[in-house]
């Protein structure tokens, strides 16, 4: 109980609050009493650094308060260009009533556009080729291996035939894959680690314009990882960074490198950026690492003609497809901070593919 | 270059914490940094983050009482984002090719200063945050929204202001504990 008033006198005697009488007497105690002198110093400190702790956290909160604000009404924008979201609302609360021909009319503008598009756009079928499995293939290697290996523990079920194949990557502990829409032609998926170990998966996500897709493990033999040691890049990448990838063109985990050849992807396509690797069949929805080893971007096609040339999906429209998701599931998926770097940094690449090749999943896709 | 009267006000604005104020300065110059940043391998996120850590080194400067600012605050906040981000890049491995089009001033030294504030910040928060409750809002209401005991011991359900007085004392040597035992490695 001492204590307890001592420190309230200090409060009082720092905040100056105390009366001369007082004041004095408490004066000539520290004095006397190096110890009381020296909490007096230790306190005023301490109160100094929780002063400006406030200050600081009721600037952030007013800078926080001021981005929202602006944000809203359109004074700024999150793409920096300068049509807006904000302005946007602006516009629609000033002219409510216009909007309704304007619709008409827009609508129907729409479509000579998407008309025009499709009559413009060039082919792509012939000029790529989209990197999953298809059923041929993988029928004859069916034909042949399928009674060697892992009928054991087969999850797909009884009459169902696998149509295509792919690779998919966990972006998160508790089993959430990406992998590439094309992979998923089939009615249900399966997945299979590394080590052989298959596992029932489900679709909660697909993005067919950015070619992406989400899978969860729902089975309960799976058991959630203490961490990812890669991180998902927000931003962009540089051309000539060395890269490497892990994926299943065969029914094994294969290993391939290459470089970052190009920003953009096929035909200039910003979503994507152009690499040169060896990638087949089977490579679809692999993840491509820099060497640090963080996760800049998603392998999905390469062009026919030509020798080594990829594409792979950048990985920031992984962030755009989760907060596209349903808010129940997108909150559920933590995908780490970005900010903190891979733990695979500085790695030598044997540890490196050690580390990562438990999180890199075939994935099988099967009708039935 | 003198700061002409309007700037001064804005930065007397942003001492006080002026919404105003701080709406102005931030309407005036986050476009310009956002587009910096997103131009060299950044994100919005990132601009955000930066475009605010730059705010709150020019509010820091604006309260020292040696302040003066001798360039105009966007030469100023600018210069700061540049620096950061940067250095942000540099941690990331990665470099910036753009070449500054915009004047900038020196503020290294400033940087510094924040960096230290920056940490000490840090850890106050990290020393709140493990507190628990009702320790950290007991300690938030008494000494971040001087609050009074009274008002305290109602709000929080003791049944007398000494009550409260003595869960908050308790409360406060456990955080006192917690800060100095960061902050005296930190020295």
């Amino acid at each position: 109980m001492d204590d307890i008033l001592l420190l309230e006198a200090i409060e009082r005697y720092l905040s100056g609050d105390m009366n001369a009488a007082e004041r004095s007497y408490f004066e000539n105690l520290r004095k006397n009493t190096p110890e009381i002198d020296q909490m007096v110093v230790e306190h005023s400190m301490f109160l100094h650094q929780m002063d400006i702790y406030s200050v600081h956290r009721n600037l952030r909160n007013s800078l926080q308060t001021a981005h929202s604000r602006l944000l809203e009404t359109g004074e700024i924008n999150e793409s920096g260009e300068l049509t807006t979201k904000g302005k946007v609302i602006q516009l629609w609360k000033k002219y409510k009533r216009v909007t309704a021909i304007a619709a008409t009319v827009g609508g129907f503008i729409a479509l000579v556009i998407s008309g025009l598009t499709l009559y413009f756009s060039p082919v792509r079928n012939g000029q790529i080729e989209e990197l999953s499995r298809e059923v041929a293939t993988i029928r004859t290697y069916q034909k042949v291996q399928n009674g060697l290996i892992r009928e054991v523990d087969n999850k797909i079920p009884k009459g169902g035939t696998v149509v295509s194949g792919g690779t998919g990557f966990l972006v998160d502990t508790k089993g959430y894959l990406i992998t590439n829409a094309h992979v998923l032609k089939g009615s249900g998926v399966v997945v299979v680690n590394s080590g052989g170990q298959e596992y029932n998966a489900k679709v909660v996500g697909i993005d067919n314009n950015a070619d992406l897709a989400i899978l969860k493990i729902a089975d309960n033999e799976f058991e959630p990882l203490k961490s990812l040691p890669y991180t998902i890049r927000k931003s962009g990448a540089d051309m000539g960074e060395k890269i490497f990838t892990l994926g299943y063109p065969r029914n094994d985990i294969v290993y391939g490198e290459g470089y970052l050849s190009a920003r953009t992807g096929f035909n200039g396509d910003s979503m994507s950026y152009q690499i040169q690797i060896s990638a087949n069949p089977g490579n679809s929805g692999g993840p491509v690492f820099n060497n640090n080893g963080d996760v800049i971007g998603i392998l999905s096609t390469r062009q026919a003609e030509a020798e080594g040339v990829a594409f792979a999906v950048k990985s920031k429209n992984i962030y755009r497809m989760i907060s596209n998701l349903d808010d129940s599931i997108a909150s559920r998926i933590k995908m780490g901070n970005t900010h903190h770097g891979s733990a695979l940094r500085g790695m030598e690449r044997k540890e490196q593919i050690g580390m990562v090749e438990d999180c890199v999943y075939y994935v099988k896709s099967f009708k039935n | 270059m003198k700061a002409d009267t309007t700037e001064q006000a804005l930065l007397k604005g942003l001492a006080n914490n002026d919404s105003k104020a701080i709406e102005t300065i931030y309407k005036d110059n986050f476009a310009m940094v956002q587009t910096f940043i997103m131009q060299n391998n950044g994100t919005y996120d990132d601009a955000r983050d930066i475009f605010q850590e730059a705010v709150i080194t020019l509010y820091e400067k604006a309260q020292s009482q040696s302040f003066v600012l001798t360039s105009q605050i966007k030469t100023y906040v600018y210069s700061v984002c540049r620096r950061l981000w940067l250095k942000r890049l540099q941690q990331m491995g990665r470099y910036a090719h753009a070449d500054s089009l915009e004047e900038t001033v020196a503020v290294e030294e400033d940087l510094e200063m924040h960096e230290k504030r920056n940490a000490e910040f840090a850890i106050m928060d990290r020393a709140l945050n493990s507190l628990g409750e009702p320790c950290k809002s007991l300690l938030e209401g008494y000494y971040l929204k001087k609050m009074g005991m009274q008002e305290l011991a109602a709000e929080f359900g003791y049944t007398n202001a000494d009550n409260a007085k003595n869960q908050k004392y308790k409360c406060l040597m456990r955080l006192k504990k917690l800060f100095f035992a960061q902050y005296n490695i930190g020295d």
